[in-house]
Formats: structure tokens, C-alpha cells, sequence
């Protein structure tokens, strides 16, 4: 029986968790009319990550998962992590090289 | 085989030692699934970084269109419809049978506002001219072709999720239905965890399709 569900987390916490989402995406609104340059990217997609260990740690109970599957997790980002970085490494360095016959 | 009572389903299968082995190898297999869509979404999220890098005017131009008052109330209405899907995991992880049911039902009816204000955006899109075609056009851009790639990727991305989120309502359907027929107990509950996990990934394409679509550009003006 007890075997199964270890780990019940408080409804307090959840709902802790959840009023910090709101306020993160009421932040995120009112800081995009705010001029903050090159950086509203930056800013924008910090909360947003934020926003996303909130939702995965307590929502998703990452933070109670085993350690296979944290590993399985950190493997499946950083795949994503090389088809980003390969990608946008091909088109900011194109320019650089000479490229025969074009 | 699985189908008489609800004894069925607490069956440990041969290939597993234990319960909670069992319970793991579930969950393992839908984070798999989950990394796979992860990929998936992430090809479009690349499209999007690499054109916006290519055509940064016609993308703010096109960005600043959208409606970030409603974009944001939408992610708020998603944010309780994920805090009312970890209360029913909650519930069914206590065994508590109505709370379950209650919570389920909050969270379909949230799931399905989202969809509601996503079809009243659309349509608002199909009025201004905005939708990629021979009729598009977008008042100030200078270049119409990069503006239809924004509301190319726009259709795309925001068409996946809510294709993601339709099949999120059936699943939340089929949970209502199994647990009015009592199939979950505190002991059993791996189908609710599992839809659980996924409505909150849904939920997590959404956090960063918000900042990204509706709101990067928003400081450059209209």
C-alpha cells in the first residue's frame, strides 16, 4: 500500500508554488514594456525557466523522482541543448568562412 | 484480461519485482515520451530563434500585434488548471475518491477555457488579415514575407499545443469516467499520475511559448 505513493507533498506547498507562477507570469507581463535592450530576451526566457523547475520540481515531483529518472530527464535537455547549439553555431558562423562557388 | 473489477488493475505484472518497480517503469516510459516531445517542440523553437535572428523588425512588428493582456490571462487560466491537476494527483494519492473526481472536472473546465480564448485569438487573427495567405497583410511592416513567417511559426507552435491540449481534455475525460467507476485507490493511481505529468509539460511548452511569441518585442513600441 505504502509502497507506491511515498511522498505526499501539502496542499500549502502546491499552492505556495502556485501563487509564485502567477506572480512570475504577472512580472514577466509588466517587465516586457519596460526598454531593458538586448536583455528582454534574457529576462523573459530566465523567468520563464524559473517558471518551468517550479512547474517540474513540485508539480511533476522531480524532486521526489528517482535517480534514473533525473538522469533520463538531464539526458533528453541536453540532446536539446546540442540541436540548439549545433544549429545556431552553422548560422552565426557562416558568414566567417569563404565558401567555394557561392 | 484487465478489464472485470478494480482488484485487476492492482495486479503486480510477472516482469516486475514490486509495486513500486512497477510505478517506475510507467513513469519512466512517460518522461521518455515527454523528451521525445521535447525534441519536437524544440524544432520549432529553433525555427523561431533562427528567423527572428534573420528578420528582427518584422518579428517585433509582428509580435507587438498580439494581444498580451489576453496572452497572459490564458497563462494564468493554464497555471490553475496545472495547480487543480497536481491537487487531483493529491487526492488520488490519499485515496479520496470525490476530491479526485472535483479537481478533475476543475481541471477540464480550465483546459477548455484555454482552448476557448486560443479560438477567439485565432479568429481575431483571421479578421485583421494576419494569417499567412494570399489575403495576409500587416499593417507597418515594411516587408510582408518575414511577417508571414512570424504568423507562420505563430500557427504552428500555438496550433501543436493546442492540438496537445484537445488530447489533454480527452485524457482528463477518461480519468473522470474511470474514477466515477472507482478504478483508483491510494494504492493505484498511476493513470492519474501519469495524465498528471503530462498536462503539466503541456503547461510548460506554454510558459515559453508566451514570453517568446507575445512578448520579447513588446518594449520596441508598436
Amino acid at each position: 500500500m505504502s509502497g507506491q505513493n511515498q511522498h505526499v507533498d501539502s496542499a500549502t506547498t502546491y499552492f505556495l508554488v502556485f501563487l509564485a507562477l502567477i506572480s512570475l507570469t504577472v512580472i514577466t507581463t509588466a517587465v516586457a514594456y519596460v526598454d531593458l535592450g538586448d536583455f528582454s530576451v534574457v529576462v523573459a526566457l530566465a523567468i520563464a525557466t524559473c517558471k518551468m523547475l517550479l512547474v517540474a520540481l513540485f508539480f511533476m515531483h522531480v524532486r521526489h523522482s528517482t535517480r534514473l529518472m533525473r538522469l533520463v530527464m538531464v539526458g533528453g535537455l541536453l540532446w536539446l541543448g546540442i540541436l540548439i547549439f549545433l544549429t545556431l553555431g552553422d548560422f552565426a558562423t557562416r558568414g566567417l568562412v569563404g565558401v567555394p562557388g557561392r | 484480461m484487465a478489464s472485470d473489477s478494480a482488484a485487476e488493475t492492482l495486479a503486480l505484472r510477472e516482469q516486475f519485482d514490486t509495486e513500486a518497480q512497477q510505478k517506475d517503469a510507467s513513469t519512466l516510459g512517460m518522461w521518455i515520451f515527454l523528451i521525445t516531445e521535447v525534441m519536437f517542440f524544440g524544432g520549432l523553437f529553433l525555427a523561431y530563434t533562427v528567423y527572428r535572428r534573420w528578420y528582427p523588425a518584422e518579428f517585433a512588428i509582428a509580435s507587438s500585434s498580439l494581444n498580451a493582456v489576453i496572452g497572459a490571462a490564458n497563462t494564468v487560466i493554464l497555471l490553475c488548471s496545472s495547480f487543480t491537476m497536481v491537487m487531483a494527483v493529491r487526492a488520488a494519492q490519499l485515496g479520496k475518491r470525490d476530491a479526485l473526481i472535483w479537481f478533475l472536472i476543475l481541471t477540464l473546465i480550465l483546459g477548455a477555457a484555454f482552448l476557448g480564448v486560443k479560438a477567439y485569438e485565432w479568429n481575431e487573427k483571421f479578421q485583421e488579415h494576419h494569417v499567412p495567405g494570399p489575403t495576409f497583410h500587416l499593417e507597418n511592416a515594411v516587408r510582408q514575407g518575414p511577417a508571414q513567417i512570424y504568423f507562420s511559426l505563430y500557427f504552428a507552435m500555438t496550433g501543436l499545443h493546442a492540438l496537445h491540449m484537445v488530447v489533454g481534455v480527452c485524457l482528463l475525460t477518461f480519468l473522470i469516467i474511470e474514477a466515477r467507476r472507482n478504478r483508483f485507490s491510494a494504492a493505484y493511481m498511476t493513470p492519474v499520475d501519469i495524465i498528471g505529468l503530462y498536462w503539466h509539460f503541456v503547461d510548460i511548452i506554454w510558459i515559453f511559448l508566451f514570453p517568446l511569441l507575445y512578448l520579447i518585442d513588446r518594449h520596441l513600441g508598436k
